[in-house]
């Protein structure tokens, strides 16, 4: 029972750092897993240099889905706006350190998409999966 | 239905006929199936059925006169014999082969209900509805403007025969509704409900993806106008799956799908439907799953439904008293006498997904999501839950595991 539930996955889901609402930001994004009805917003403030300066998630879902956004947003903050936009799936699982079936992926993916969606400036409903290649 | 009383040693060999059951899902830990009301497994009758048609007897139906051909069609045509029987319907061409219960009541939606639908007529579904019975039927309402409304389910998960009689003062042209939901596992009154649609004029479709495989269903006592369900959940094929309808009705409906099988005569003005059931099964169908069903419904009657249910029953009641042990567990459903063998549950600050996950580390299968049944969850404010079910082969030191496991889950995110 460990594999898929490292230490720090459980960790981060129980006491998040980057969970909450930024009330102004600067980008705001969210969508969810109709699989298994996982929601997560994304709120970012950007400084003048372009980089991201402060970043927070809220909604509900697994401990993979809610861990990964913690551990993405951590990996955010400092990083110009355009690097985010490099991010891909990849690194995403560099940070959960685990492996994923494609159900469970989904799960952990969510939070790079919402990132993205964001990012990019998409409308509701316009983030897709091809993003996160 | 005949009433067959299994010993212990009968119950091992039921195992023993599921070869999938002496899996291992990681080395040393062998796999508790709890996950049949989304697929059950195949004993190896089924199997050997699919294999022997395919080395034996594989070949198009219908129209081909050689020897391969027309074993091919006495299997398939002997396969919807059988299974008109295991349900009692009158007449085999009652019975017309579909992919799953999804495809059977859509074939109603756009044969039965496009013909005799108008806008403003009333459907009535239940709130317990699994997506294939209510989706279909909200494509119709944005196409024809037939209104849906929903009979409620009571605070005790149970059908609410009350409220049903108020929604039946509308006179509703269709009643459709589910035998037994696969999220709460409620059995509903399935005979009284159709009468109650009879006198007030309404025809009705019984869901019966969970009632078939796990309890005696007879059409004829029954009495519904439409009855669907499908071969995977009841030891069969996945692919594979049955519309039963009255004979008047099946007679006086417009085709489904054009195309081969399905017509008397073709000319290039147009064509002639072919007779029941094969006016409803166009092109090749599936033979081999056709073939793979009934040894499923051989099996399932030697086994006997009544001997299924009660183990189910057993199984259901144990696993309630087991799960109480764990705290911040909730279980969504009736009273075990109102039941079948499905247990939804949350457990309090670990999602659904977690749950499931960290089951399948010790081997034991259950769903976690929504099962299908998206607005029922909103209703009860849940966006998920984890569901074990039980069939015919399952064993309550499979629920000792099962309650174990969630120990551990619990220990875990404690």
């Amino acid at each position: 029972m460990d594999d898929l539930y490292r230490e720090i996955i459980i960790e981060r889901y129980k006491s998040p750092q980057y969970r909450g609402e930024l009330d102004p930001h600067d980008i705001s994004f969210e969508d969810e897993n109709p699989l298994c009805g996982d929601h997560i917003r994304i709120d970012l403030r950007v400084d003048e240099q372009g980089k991201v300066s402060e970043a927070a998630f809220s909604g509900h879902g697994c401990a993979i889905s809610q861990a990964s956004a913690d551990l993405l947003l951590e990996s955010v903050i400092g990083k110009p706006v355009d690097e985010v936009k490099q991010l891909s799936k990849q690194d995403v699982l560099d940070l959960l350190g685990i492996e994923l079936g494609p159900v469970r992926l989904k799960c952990a993916l969510l939070s790079l998409k919402v990132l993205k969606g964001g990012v990019y400036g998409l409308g509701e409903g316009q983030a897709g999966d091809e993003l996160m290649e | 239905m005949e009433r067959t009383i299994l010993t212990a040693t009968d119950f091992a060999k039921v195992r023993a006929d599921f070869p999938i059951l002496q899996r291992e899902i990681h080395p040393g830990v062998p796999v508790v199936y709890l996950d049949s009301t989304a697929s059950s497994q195949k004993p190896s009758a089924v199997i050997e059925a699919l294999d022997t048609y395919s080395r034996r007897s594989n070949a198009n139906i219908h129209r081909g006169v050689h020897t391969l051909a027309e074993e091919a069609t006495a299997l398939y045509e002997n396969a919807r014999q059988r299974i008109a029987a295991f349900i009692g319907a009158k007449i085999p061409e009652e019975i017309v082969f579909t992919r799953n219960t999804t495809e059977s009541i859509n074939l109603v939606m756009y044969t039965w209900a496009r013909k005799n639908l108008q806008p403003g007529d009333v459907v009535l579904l239940t709130e317990m509805e699994h997506h294939s019975n209510i989706v279909p039927w909200q494509i119709l309402a944005a196409e024809r403007g037939i209104v849906l409304k929903y009979i409620p389910i009571t605070a005790d998960f149970l059908f609410d025969l009350e409220a049903y009689r108020e929604l039946l003062k509308l006179g509703p042209k269709l009643v459709a509704f589910t035998h037994m939901s696969n999220m709460l596992g409620t059995i509903t009154p399935a005979k009284e409900i159709v009468r109650m649609a009879h006198a007030a004029g309404a025809k009705t479709l019984i869901d019966g993806a969970q009632s078939v495989p796990h309890f005696p269903v007879n059409v004829q006592d029954l009495d519904g106008d439409f009855m669907t369900f499908s071969a995977h959940k009841m030891l069969g094929p996945t692919g594979f799956g049955v519309l039963y309808g009255k004979r008047t009705l099946l007679e006086a409906m417009p085709p489904f799908m054009g195309g081969g099988d399905m017509i008397k005569k073709v000319t290039f003005d147009g064509f002639l439907p072919n007779s029941i059931p094969h006016k409803f099964e166009a092109g090749t169908p599936a033979i081999a799953e056709a073939v793979g069903l009934g040894a499923a419904v051989d099996y399932l009657s030697a086994i006997g439904p009544d001997w299924i249910i009660a183990h189910e029953r057993q199984l259901t009641a144990y696993a309630h008293e087991r799960l109480r042990e764990i705290p911040g567990l909730k279980v969504y459903g009736p009273a075990v006498e109102h039941k079948g063998g499905v247990m939804s549950f949350t457990m309090e600050g670990i999602h659904p997904h977690d749950v499931a996950a960290l089951l399948d580390q010790d081997g034991i299968a259950v769903r976690a999501g929504h099962h299908c049944a998206m607005p029922l969850h909103q209703k009860l404010g849940l966006p998920a839950t984890t569901r074990a079910s039980f069939y015919l082969y399952n064993t309550p030191a499979e629920i000792d595991l099962l309650v174990s496991g969630l120990h551990k889950v619990q220990k875990m995110f404690g």
